[in-house]
């Protein structure tokens, strides 16, 4: 496996649902994974004050967050029995309703691979200095915190 | 000595500039070195900004010459 090797997890915009159903396929030539394990976040169009986001617009402290994303993949292979995982992430503009996080986790079993996939979304969340302007329809924005 | 600093989110926002190097004088500890930058920005939460040195988040180090130092944003990833 080449868990060891940095991965590039920033895409440009939404992530398409194309993506999702190609990295299914890649991995159906892995024959000992018994189970995959998808997290999708999808922009929602929240209502603050009576205006509603349209998109956000994500920037990234680009090099920390990859060396994050890194840790965060070595923790997880210690911490799982999994065979791979990736993560992607968007930067700049996700309109509402479009995918701006594809963590997906495989392993042998269920169990494994739903829990590494929770740890994943938990300490991306937590821990990747990555920045969310809300944008709402009159081109005003407030600034999005991870609750 | 110098030191970068890097502006992310809405800090960068406020300062309206995204990087500058400052030539410092004298030791100064990260936590003062944001506090010296967050002083005059219109900041809601300036405790909510974290900081990070040569990309690892730390505020008790004193800074040497050559470091970056990040004022981070909560993070909103996801």
């Amino acid at each position: 496996m080449d868990k060891k090797k940095p991965k590039k997890v920033f895409v440009q915009g939404a992530i398409p649902p194309e993506k999702i159903a190609n990295s299914v396929a890649n991995h159906q030539s892995k024959t000992n994974i018994g189970a995959h394990s998808i997290f999708l976040g999808q922009i929602r169009a929240d209502e603050v004050d009576g205006k509603t986001v349209t998109a956000i617009d994500y920037t990234a402290y680009e090099e920390m967050a990859e060396k994050v994303f890194h840790e965060i993949r070595e923790a997880a292979f210690v911490k799982f029995d999994i065979t791979c995982a990736h993560i992607y992430h968007s930067l700049g503009k996700v309109n509402v309703g479009e995918l701006c996080l594809f963590v997906f986790t495989s392993s042998a079993h269920r169990k494994i691979a739903i829990k590494a996939t929770n740890f994943f979304v938990e300490e991306i969340k937590a821990k990747v200095p990555v920045f969310g302007k809300e944008i709402f329809e009159d081109e005003t924005h407030q600034w999005k915190v991870n609750g | 000595m110098k030191v970068t600093i890097k502006y992310f989110g809405l800090v960068a926002e406020a300062a309206e500039k995204s990087e500058e190097v400052l030539e410092l004088n004298g030791e100064l500890t990260a936590l003062e070195l944001k506090a010296q930058c967050l002083e005059s920005l219109a900041i809601a939460d300036k405790e909510s900004v974290q900081i990070a040195v040569n990309q690892n988040l730390n505020d008790t180090i004193t800074l040497k010459d050559g470091d970056e130092v990040a004022l981070l944003p909560p993070f909103a990833g996801g």
